[in-house]
């Protein structure tokens, strides 16, 4: 049986497994960014809290991920059901870019328009919603783009905790030596992991406030 | 000195000193007892070296930074009086790199202020209509970006911008320190027509002693965060002080080489 009559054959279960990945990384990028992109605008904003934030953030990204699925796997309530476990660490995962290009957009914007906003009377809320948060968005972007990326190759390793997703298939053809399998996951994630970036990339074009087109 | 507030002045310094914070080293001071009035409609230049504290002196006026000592009062009120805002929204502010939003078009950048202060929206029109023709530019900008304006243009954008609600004092940095000398003296010239037709107390920086002869009804010098006097731009040029004889040298050794923007 060649991969592509393999494929085939495994149609609803690849869908199956395609579906629950994107549910599993979907959800993890909506809290990152929930979380993320508010803590990078406290890191530009409280600069003593810039170190333990990123630290952490830093921290939780050098945890070999097999790891960090183990460590949460004995925490109450996370280790009731395995998709929310997977979530919580794949959340973890998405942090640190988000974090650190919200805080590099912010901190780029021109200091003389900074000043001038300040200066016409613009207040802290003003400037932060009409001035810093349009012009750091590519920044900002391009941060979610990276951490999606990542977390869907990260996310293949939810698996090992009975998670679902993709790497259901890799864990399986490691197991039992079987390349056609192991494919069957790999392939797939990689398809997401280039068509996420695609839409990402298209969207951060898209959405680009027009005056800096040029730049 | 009396210790009511001076009626006639609408910015006044009194004793006012400014150091960074927390420089424990009292050399730190960059700024020391400045004592100055600005009156009703004058133009007041202040005049130094790179570093003199010419622009803190210009950010204690809409409290950008605050005195750490003595202090300064707008309009009869110390600025640590003034809702910040309210004191800002009442004063022009104009930067060297002019700080436009560039994310705004000129139309957005111009009626930023009208649109925060939540103007009737036709009043606003009017009132771009109004300064676009006071800058000498046409309608077609409205639309535009600041990256697509010359450098010229954003300054003159950038004027209008900060006398978008008429606001009755107005404070330049460098206001023309970005430009190429020709667009220079052009913008410069214009401005000088403004002045004239607007009637503002007006207070600009700058270290360029013929900008200072030019434009200013009064020059403060600034030297190492101390006042060293004010001065008509005649007195300035009879003036005996030393700091004042070295611009006026180096003024003659432009001259000598024929600079084209000579004072009047």
């Amino acid at each position: 049986m060649n991969l592509a009559e393999f494929f085939l054959k495994h149609r609803m279960e690849i869908l199956q497994s395609t579906g629950e990945h994107v549910w599993l990384v979907g959800l993890a990028m909506l809290f990152a960014i929930a979380i993320g992109v508010p803590l990078g605008i406290v890191v530009t904003r409280r600069p003593w809290l810039s170190k333990p934030i990123l630290g952490s953030a830093n921290v939780a990204e050098t945890i070999p991920s097999l790891a960090l699925f183990g460590f949460l796997l004995p925490v109450p309530w996370l280790g009731e059901r395995a998709d929310r476990l997977a979530i919580v660490a794949l959340t973890l995962y998405a942090l640190l870019p988000i974090i650190r290009n919200t805080s590099a957009g912010i901190s780029g914007v021109d200091p003389a328009v900074r000043e001038a906003a300040r200066g016409m009377g613009m207040t802290g809320r003003q400037i932060l919603w009409k001035v810093e948060l349009p012009l750091s968005f590519p920044t900002v972007i391009a941060g979610v783009r990276v951490a999606t990326v990542l977390t869907i190759g990260i996310a293949t390793i939810a698996a090992a905790v009975g998670a679902g997703g993709l790497g259901e298939f890799i864990f399986r053809g490691l197991a039992m030596v079987n390349d056609q399998l192991i494919l069957a996951g790999a392939i797939p994630a990689a398809i997401l992991a280039l068509g996420a970036d695609f839409i990402l990339g298209v969207l951060e074009r898209r959405l680009r406030p027009a005056g800096l087109a040029s730049r | 000195m009396s210790a009511e507030p001076d009626r006639e002045a609408v910015i006044e310094f009194r004793n006012v000193g400014y150091r960074l914070p927390g420089g424990r080293d009292s050399s730190a001071g960059l700024l020391e007892s400045i004592n100055l009035r600005v009156h009703p409609g004058e133009t007041l230049v202040l005049l130094g070296r790179s570093g003199a504290g010419k622009t803190t002196t210009l950010k204690l006026i809409n409290r950008l930074l605050e005195p750490t000592g003595g202090q300064v009062l707008v309009e009869g009120k110390s600025t640590l009086d003034w809702d910040p805002i309210a004191l800002r929204r009442r004063i022009g502010y104009v930067i060297q790199e002019t700080g436009l939003f560039p994310h705004y078009t000129v139309e957005q950048n111009i009626a930023l202020v009208p649109r925060l202060e939540r103007w009737p929206e036709d009043g606003i029109r009017a009132r771009v209509a109004d300064l676009l023709a006071l800058i000498g530019l046409s309608e077609d900008f409205l639309p535009r970006y600041p990256h697509e304006l010359s450098g010229g243009q954003r300054q003159r954008v950038g004027v209008a911008r900060a006398l978008a609600v008429d606001p009755p004092v107005l404070l330049m940095d460098e206001p023309f320190g970005a430009l190429d000398p020709l667009t220079r003296s052009e913008v410069r010239r214009e401005f000088q027509a403004l002045q004239r037709q607007l009637q503002k107390t007006i207070v600009i920086v700058t270290h360029d002693i013929s900008e200072a002869l030019l434009l200013g009804t009064r020059i403060a010098l600034v030297d190492s965060g101390k006042l060293v006097g004010t001065f008509s731009p005649q007195e300035f040029l009879r003036s005996g002080e030393p700091v004042a004889a070295a611009y006026l040298a180096q003024l003659r050794e432009l001259e000598r080489s024929g600079d084209p923007h000579e004072p009047r």
